[in-house]
């Protein structure tokens, strides 16, 4: 079985601001990691794997130093690798990311299952799964809980909706997002990360891909535009209270009764 | 749209630009500054940078979109098994608003099996039209099926914008419509407006931090949003019914999906914190798990639920069922108490439609301060025990 793992280098922490004089954005914490959800779609790929045999590829999109989250996803085994890399495609909103990705995959060979992170912690939009799966004409699952089993050519899964799991047969190929916890994802192993230590990764540009057309892809092919950034407001009436632990309790006490939250 | 050139010769300090970079994109290339794959062209180092070291050049624009023959803001009308989940009323009395500013049409799209009779509720909700597409195929949720009803909707009616609930449906649905049509959709809106060339302005939290943004979808249509549930208000229902139902036939064969629905388990109802008047809740301030107990307390002595941020669910210390935020849910009580929370945007945007905000943190500058409408400067560990015993002295509930 050909399985897949989308992935994505995210900021390590989320610590982002915005000078409200300048507008300039501060990203403090400039470190990076895995989304800590494609974790969980590694491991889901780990254990297809380990179950039914075949191989666990990886694709990501982004700037030469997203390598790494490849190369820790090697350590956690998986087979192949590729990153897609090009300033054409930067800028990218959801439509022109998951059109890249899908370009990219094509690129890669052929899966049978694609499987991605229920959503990024930066973007935490949760649409480019179910976009690359449009671009790819294939069927997808979201929200997946649960992979019960794979049987002739498809993939039994559990679907959590709001009141209830639908569980479902999907035809390969398709594509699931799975949720965290699904399954608890192995650490990356030391001697896989030092046998993989110099495991070539391919490195698709837009010259590599299909179409080439400059306009699908990035900014150009973004459908929306972020017009500006700004600090939340808030236009709220607003007390602050200063005061020791007693006068504040007593203080926040009188409130909530005057509230009618208590008698 | 356009690209940025770098003129090596005005750059006069490359670490300079390197550091104004908060994507890391900017790079000194033995003496060369170079812009790598991470730029998302926010321009900050055109505007920000040494003059003239980095331009943007705009290419130029290709066919525009006709904006006029896109008409009406619709809402998808999300439900199970013909229960129509309440954001869709929300969404409706959105719509409505926007409708009324640029002169569109309000229509909700209804797709399932035999829900004909519960499409007439929604003309009590501002409804002009309802588009109904009744067929057993479209029984259970299957990607395939309800993307290839909503497109024969949207070509047959020409919706200028689109609304649809964050629910697990609607947020695999509405990027599968938008990847369909090459166009726009924007997650979790927190604010929704509307310019007078229709487009959309959609603002939520993004770049996953303090930071809101605006985004517009300017050259296609139809626009896409999701917006969660709790976010906007629901509008009275009007006791007379207005507006019309129209049916749409779409052949079964084109209803067809790779997907087979095995079986439907249901999940066991459980008191969610959506659902809780009072909440209090507990951030990184808390410094052990055990303490969590005085939270719980409170909760109790308040007739209320227990809540907590990111980082809590994520050490495990409370279910994550439990957790306010993006990456949880949203909530809106009568009532928030915020204990040693400092308030990321994450977790704002999911609590920040609570009718009264108390937030208790010891650190004046805590962001959380600016949504709370009471903000005790404080150490939990003082306030909290001396607030649940004084409550207990009071006697009953309210």
């Amino acid at each position: 079985m050909e399985i897949l793992v989308c992935i994505k280098q995210v900021p390590g922490s989320n610590k982002v601001e915005v000078d409200p004089v300048t507008g300039v954005l501060k990203r403090n914490g400039a470190d990076s990691k895995m989304n800590p959800y494609d974790l969980y779609a590694l491991e889901c790929g780990m254990k297809l794997k380990e179950q039914y045999g075949g191989r666990v590829s990886v694709i990501t999109m982004g700037p030469p130093p997203a390598t790494a989250v490849i190369r820790e996803a090697f350590a956690m085994g998986a087979d192949e690798g590729a990153l897609l890399s090009d300033r054409a495609f930067g800028g990218a909103d959801v439509l022109a990311t998951s059109y890249t990705l899908a370009q990219g995959i094509k690129k890669m060979g052929k899966f049978d299952v694609i499987i991605c992170g229920l959503q990024t912690t930066d973007g935490d939009t949760a649409q480019v799964g179910p976009e690359v799966s449009e671009s790819l004409n294939i069927p997808c699952v979201c929200n997946v809980a649960k992979i019960d089993k794979v049987e002739d050519g498809a993939i039994y899964v559990d679907m959590e909706m709001a009141h209830e799991f639908e569980q479902v047969k999907v035809q390969f190929p398709c594509l699931i997002t799975v949720k965290k916890d699904i399954l608890q994802p192995r650490l990356p192993s030391y001697k896989l990360q030092k046998a993989t230590d110099n495991k070539e990764i391919s490195v698709y540009s837009l010259k590599d891909m299909d179409d080439q057309d400059k306009k699908h892809y990035g900014l150009s092919g973004s459908a929306t535009q972020v017009q500006r950034i700004f600090p939340p407001v808030s236009d709220k009436e607003q007390e602050t209270w200063q005061g020791s632990g007693a006068e504040l309790a007593d203080k926040l006490h009188g409130k909530l009764k005057q509230l009618k939250f208590i008698s | 749209m356009g690209k940025l050139i770098v003129h090596q010769d005005k750059v006069t300090d490359i670490a300079a630009m390197v550091a104004l970079c908060p994507f890391k994109a900017l790079e000194d290339n033995g003496g060369k500054l170079e812009i790598n794959a991470g730029c998302k062209l926010c321009k900050l180092c055109v505007k920000k940078g040494q003059p003239g070291a980095v331009e943007f050049v705009e290419e130029e624009a290709g066919p525009q979109v006709d904006k006029s023959l896109w008409k009406g803001i619709t809402v998808y009308v999300d439900h199970v098994e013909g229960e129509i989940h309440p954001v869709t009323l929300e969404l409706l009395g959105k719509a409505r608003e926007l409708a009324d500013k640029i002169g569109h049409p309000v229509q909700a799209l209804f797709l399932g099996s035999s829900i004909e009779d519960k499409a007439k509720e929604l003309l009590h909700y501002g409804a002009d039209s309802v588009y109904v597409v009744d067929s057993p195929e479209l029984m259970d949720f299957k990607i395939e099926s309800y993307t290839a009803a909503f497109e024969a909707y949207i070509n047959k009616v020409k919706p200028s914008a689109i609304l649809v609930g964050a629910t697990p449906v609607g947020r695999q649905l509405a990027p599968r419509i938008a990847a369909r049509f090459k166009t726009g959709l924007t997650a979790d809106c927190t604010i929704l407006d509307i310019h007078d060339n229709t487009d959309l302005v959609q603002i939520r939290p993004a770049f996953g931090g303090n930071i809101m943004a605006e985004i517009l979808t300017t050259n296609t249509r139809p626009q896409l949003a999701t917006v969660r549930y709790k976010i906007m208000n629901a509008p009275e229902r009007s006791a007379e019914a207005r507006g019309e139902i129209v049916k749409l036939e779409v052949p079964a064969a084109k209803l067809q999906s790779k997907i087979e629905v095995l079986g439907i388990i249901k999940k066991e109802k459980v008191k969610t914190i959506e659902s809780a008047e009072v909440l209090v809740v507990a951030g990184r301030g808390i410094k052990k798990m055990e303490d969590l107990e005085m939270i719980r307390q409170l909760a109790d002595a308040l007739g209320g639920d227990v809540a907590c941020t990111r980082p809590l669910a994520e050490a495990g210390w409370m279910d994550a069922t439990h957790q306010i935020g993006l990456s949880g849910r949203t909530v809106r009580p009568k009532l928030i108490i915020t204990c040693g929370v400092s308030g990321a945007i994450q977790f704002v945007a999911g609590m920040n439609n609570s009718e009264q905000v108390v937030a208790i943190n010891s650190d004046p500058e805590a962001a959380i301060f600016k949504v709370a409408n009471y903000a005790l400067v404080g150490d939990i560990y003082e306030i909290i025990p001396e607030l649940i015993e004084k409550i207990k002295q009071g006697g009953a509930l309210a």
